[in-house]
């Protein structure tokens, strides 16, 4: 199997990401509309009762919305990531998930070509997202938007490879309302992606401890200090290294031989 | 000409937990043959076609694709396959074309290459002009037809269908047959048609019974009729089920 070949699969499967997008417009205007409210409802509700010290990489007091919005970048790569999920849940209920198998390539490359693509549709409506946000002066230095742009794919990584290994654990579409349950809401609210970190540190030791676990605080992290040309390289090796882990459970649980799809075939 | 079979199956078996589905499977397809698979629901079927494509890790037995063992080079036999699945697998929110795009990308063809053969197989179906209709918009038979035409984009040797033409009208039905039947006949492609429909098989054809995960019965299918002294291919294919309930 020539490179040339992996390029054009991998083209093939980034294009039809794409095109199902497309068509789902309402998909596309509730990925920005879901942190547009957070951004102007949320953050104007709450702009005198969380008071943000100065805290890196900010070198001055900044306006809470400035302070939650790249934890809005994270959460619309955190959507993408489990829709995309979903996607994989109602292509394997549909069958479209066997046209994928059985095409010529290894079953690691297919998924973590879908997982790429998936990857890069999230990522441009992350900066969709930070276009509009500047009407709400969410402006970080022009060098802050190429320098977030490998926070986002690794973040974006992260979270599809979530995605993946949940996608190959979900029997059916219904189970999906568990993950939202389960997976997007306490990964979201015990980050920092709300809060600063030591405001939770006052409140709950433990609280403090599971936020600083939390993948998704390194993913709002990684990308807080990229949007202003810095790199947080703890958020950056936990990020890989979750990316592995969670990338190499899913295609375990993809494998017919050992993972979930085998189990669920037996049941 | 080639003596290798297109498809080998030997001595294949499958469990699904403690429930045998598959007992000790053997057959071959030979280039150029178009042989039935037949079986009611719950024969195995749909298992064995899962096992020949890798969507089930293979335990027992082997299985040859022009000579090459699945287990050792399963990409390399995925090259020389079409599968045409029971469940539909085309994205109804992309249109007839894109769908055939996206198949030849997985199957590494050029842009230029995938829009000449996809030309072709879908002149050769006769929906060429409803090439850019959303795959929702088509009826089932239509659908049905795309999926053979996208079976055969990357020129396989051997097409796996599995229960083809459930679901489709009479004309729809005959017209997947014809179709198939004069691809292997013209082409010297190997089918292997899997179906519980008695009469898709045809005078002539070659039919592999399987019963219970169990061959019952593999040769032509007038041959088979004449051993079981019945007077058409459902008696046969009754008495060989009932024989073996009995046994």
């Amino acid at each position: 199997m020539s490179p040339i070949h992996y390029l054009r699969c991998f083209g093939g499967i980034t294009n039809r990401e794409w095109l199902r997008f497309l068509n789902q417009r309402g998909r596309f205007f509730s990925a920005l509309v879901r942190p547009l409210v957070w951004l102007v409802i949320f953050a104007t509700g709450f702009h005198f009762v969380l008071g943000v010290s100065i805290i890196p990489p900010y070198e001055t007091y900044i306006p809470y919305a400035v302070y939650i919005a790249p934890g809005l970048l994270a959460m619309i790569l955190m959507f993408n990531g489990m829709l995309s999920s979903l996607s994989m849940v109602y292509d394997r209920e549909m069958g479209s998930m066997r046209v994928l198998m059985v095409s010529p390539l290894p079953r690691w490359f297919l998924l973590s070509a879908k997982l790429l693509a998936g990857v890069i549709v999230s990522v441009l409506q992350a900066y969709a997202f930070l276009a509009i946000a500047r009407i709400w002066e969410i402006e970080p230095p022009w060098y802050g938007y190429i320098a977030v742009l490998p926070a986002l794919v690794l973040s974006g990584l992260m979270l599809g490879a979530l995605g993946l290994l949940l996608s190959s654990a979900i029997r059916q579409l219904e189970n999906f309302a568990t993950v939202m349950n389960f997976v997007i809401f306490p990964m979201f609210f015990a980050s920092s992606a709300l809060y600063p970190l030591w405001h939770v540190k006052e409140a709950s030791l433990l609280l403090y401890d599971i936020c600083e676990a939390n993948p998704f605080t390194h993913a709002t992290e990684l990308i807080r200090f990229a949007l202003y040309g810095q790199l947080e390289s703890t958020s950056a090796v936990v990020l890989i290294a979750t990316t592995a882990i969670f990338l190499t459970l899913a295609v375990y649980g993809y494998d017919p031989a050992k993972g979930l799809m085998a189990r669920r075939a037996a049941e | 000409m080639s003596t290798v079979p297109a498809l080998s199956i030997q001595g294949l078996g499958h469990r699904f937990g403690p429930r045998r589905v598959l007992k000790d499977v053997s057959f071959s397809v030979a280039p150029g043959d178009f042989t039935v698979l037949l079986g009611l629901n719950g024969a195995g079927k749909t298992t064995l076609f899962s096992l020949a494509t890798r969507l089930y890790a293979q335990a027992e037995g082997t299985i040859r694709v022009f000579g090459i063992d699945i287990r050792q080079r399963m990409l390399e036999c995925l090259r020389q396959m079409g599968v045409v699945f029971q469940q539909p697998t085309l994205d109804l929110d992309l249109s007839v074309e894109q769908n055939l795009f996206y198949h030849c990308a997985l199957h590494g063809l050029a842009r230029r290459d995938a829009a000449a053969r996809i030309a072709a197989e879908i002149d050769r179906v006769g929906l060429a002009d409803q090439r850019r209709e959303k795959a929702r918009r088509l009826s089932g038979g239509q659908r049905r037809r795309i999926e053979i035409a996208r079976a055969l984009l990357h020129q396989p040797r051997l097409l796996l269908l599995d229960e083809p033409t459930v679901g489709l009208d009479i004309a729809s039905r005959q017209f997947m047959l014809d179709h198939v039947r004069r691809l292997c006949r013209e082409e010297r492609l190997a089918a292997l048609w899997a179906t519980h429909l008695i009469d898709e098989v045809g005078e002539g054809a070659r039919v592999v019974v399987l019963h219970k995960g169990e061959v019952l019965a593999d040769g032509a299918a007038a041959q088979l009729i004449g051993q079981m002294r019945a007077p058409s291919m459902r008696a046969a294919f009754e008495s060989l089920v009932q024989e073996r309930e009995a046994a």
